[in-house]
């Protein structure tokens, strides 16, 4: 499997993985263990910033894991840059997952202050990795904005939906000139599994994990979807297109004999 | 303003709508993933009892899916019971001949330092009666400057406030505003509360749009259940109201309240109706599956008991060792109690029942950078 490589650091996981909704913070950490994943992602809100032995943060914190504090609560791109200043400080890394969604019920991204906080963030020396919608061209004015990756939705967080966007991941995965992460909406390994497939270079899961019954074990059928998804896409999916199927018993061709 | 979309909706037709659900409509309303107003009322009504199980399942589910296994905890202060207003169900009103107290700035940051001291609290929520002159809007925004060194997340639960006061109180670090609407029954309303400025119905009702205006982060919404016999009607029209400030208001969030009165045992008033448990369960599965994201909160109002089996099925935010009585965390009993608290267990038996449960208690989901540029404006 190929490795990942984002903003000149690679990664043998392409699987993230977001720490809320956990039951517990050791359980965070087992499953974070077992899905092998290197990049894990945590609100910056629910860390105690002035408290080096907060908790949670102790829990994620490990020499394989590049930690992603994202700005989950921020309502617009000042508060975003200002935030992300303090998270830079505080979580001693200039990797961010810029997150700006000021509806609080489904938690969908602005996207024009998205890309207006990546454009400054990225001048300040930030490695962003905007989560937005899945909009083909927003991703490539992300893209042009100086963003590592885009991180595109396949459905609104926390539903478990799986890839409703499925038309535009496609189009944004075939466009894109960074690497291209599914962040939302997936809900089972088999949503991840088709995200990889389609192409896309990362999948980044919480819910999911966090409220099975065993959220270890869901974890780590995550790490086998990503990996067999990711496996069949570089080997070349045999085709399965509706559209070489068809037989016609006239072809539309025979007059070229 | 909601007070003229209020008056548009009769009382009357609306109770006898929601006696009038029938099991087809409660079927139906379970069915949906969006659901409207109408189906709120036929998931509350009596028509929704056989489906109690069906509808702890959904809340249940609904509720881990936009939640988690997590639950916030806050825990109240009351920095004044310095009230002018005559709410003839409260211990507070101004005719009870009972000592007040207004804290200082130096006994708020013992109040402050005594909470630090039971847990790890970061969500503070800040209460007064209403007393505009000994302790008006610069005594709480004192009491939020003050409180910014020791918690992240600081909502007030005060007297109904002007664009510009909600305003102002956001410089101070405010990012939350808890008010109780008690009953949108007008006629009674004025009975509930015949003096003082909260005598005032359309004043606190589109108090609610003017904290929207104010760009207030989060909204806290609440009837109390014991002044309306028909509660069913009251609640629904606080899910009018939830709708109609999502529509308007929709970058803030939003919370339900239920605050239930118990019979007085030691005279007073009596509440005019007592909800059962069996009802604030229905009731609280039917607003999560209303609307998965709004908080449902739980206060110490409730039992030990009653709180442990409802925090996986709905609430998603609870108090924990809660006194009532100003003063009362750093030296109590000194004051008078608003309300009798229910739940006296210490906030470390709090979590620790939560986490039997498998429950993550959360007690900072907040940033006050996130605060910061609206302070410095």
């Amino acid at each position: 499997m190929e490795k990942l490589t984002i903003a000149g650091k690679s990664f043998s996981s392409r699987l993230f993985l977001g720490t809320g909704k956990f039951r517990s913070n050791e359980l965070m950490e087992q499953a974070i263990r077992t899905s092998g994943s290197e990049m894990v992602t945590v609100a910056m809100k629910r860390i105690d910033l002035e408290n080096p032995e907060d908790d949670m943060l102790r829990h994620i914190t490990h020499e394989s894991i590049q930690l992603l504090p994202n700005t989950s609560g921020v309502r617009d791109a000042e508060e975003a840059v200002f935030a992300a200043q303090m998270a830079r400080e505080a979580f001693g890394t200039n990797w961010l997952k810029l997150e700006i969604h000021p509806d609080p019920r489904y938690l969908l991204p602005d996207s024009i202050e998205t890309l207006k906080a990546t454009e400054k963030l990225v001048k300040l020396g930030f490695v962003v990795l905007p989560y937005c919608q899945a909009d083909p061209v927003l991703c490539k004015r992300l893209e042009e904005a100086g963003a590592a990756t885009v991180m595109p939705l396949g459905a609104p967080i926390g539903t478990n939906r799986g890839l409703r966007t499925k038309d535009f991941l496609q189009i944004i995965i075939e466009q894109a000139g960074v690497p291209v992460v599914v962040d939302a909406g997936i809900g089972s390994p088999s949503h991840a599994a088709e995200a990889m497939e389609l192409g896309a270079s990362a999948v980044l899961v919480n819910t999911a994990i966090a409220i099975a019954a065993d959220p270890v074990r869901m974890a780590n059928a995550f790490r086998q979807a990503v990996e067999a998804g990711r496996e069949a896409y570089e080997a070349g999916l045999g085709s399965v297109s509706a559209n070489f199927e068809a037989n016609a018993s006239s072809p539309l061709t025979a007059f070229l004999q | 303003m909601f007070s003229e979309v209020l008056e548009k909706i009769d009382w009357d037709a609306t109770t006898e709508a929601i006696y009038a659900k029938s099991d087809a409509d409660v079927r139906r309303a379970l069915a949906k993933n969006h659901l409207d107003v109408e189906d709120f009322m036929a998931l509350i009504s009596p028509a929704a009892e056989p489906y109690l199980e069906t509808m702890a399942q959904l809340s249940y589910r609904y509720t881990r899916e936009r939640f988690g296994n997590t639950m916030q905890i806050f825990i109240p202060l009351y920095i004044t019971n310095s009230c002018t207003n005559s709410c003839v169900y409260c211990g507070f009103h101004v005719s009870n001949p009972m000592k007040r107290t207004i804290l200082t700035e130096e006994e708020m940051v013992n109040e402050y330092k005594a909470i630090k001291k039971l847990g790890p609290f970061e969500n503070l929520l800040i209460v007064t009666g209403e007393n505009p002159v000994k302790a008006g809007v610069p005594y709480i925004a004192r009491s939020l400057d003050l409180a910014r060194p020791y918690f992240s997340n600081l909502k007030i639960e005060v007297m109904p406030l002007s664009v510009e006061e909600y305003e102002e109180l956001t410089h101070h670090g405010m990012n939350g505003v808890i008010c109780f609407q008690e009953t949108y029954h007008k006629a009674n309303y004025n009975i509930y509360h015949p003096r003082g400025m909260k005598s005032n119905f359309e004043w606190r009702v589109n108090g609610f749009d003017r904290m929207g205006q104010a760009g207030v982060h989060s909204i806290g919404m609440g009837v109390l259940v014991g002044l309306e016999k028909e509660w069913r009607t009251d609640i629904t029209m606080m899910a009018y109201h939830l709708r109609y400030l999502q529509k308007h208001y929709w970058k803030t969030k939003y919370s339900f309240n239920f605050p239930r009165m118990r019979p007085s045992e030691n005279g007073g008033f009596q509440p005019n109706v007592v909800m059962s448990d069996r009802e604030l369960a229905q009731v609280t599965f039917a607003t999560r599956i209303f609307d998965h994201d709004v908080d449902i909160s739980y206060s110490t109002r409730e039992s030990a008991s009653f709180r442990n089996h409802m925090a996986r099925l709905g609430v998603t935010t609870m108090s924990a060792e809660s006194k009532t009585d100003p003063g009362g965390y750093y030296s109590y009993p000194q004051a008078l109690e608003q309300f009798h608290v229910s739940d006296e267990r210490k906030t470390g038996e709090v979590a620790a029942a939560l986490r039997a449960l498998g429950i993550e208690p959360v007690w900072k989901d907040w940033d006050q950078s996130f605060d910061e540029l609206t302070c410095r404006k």
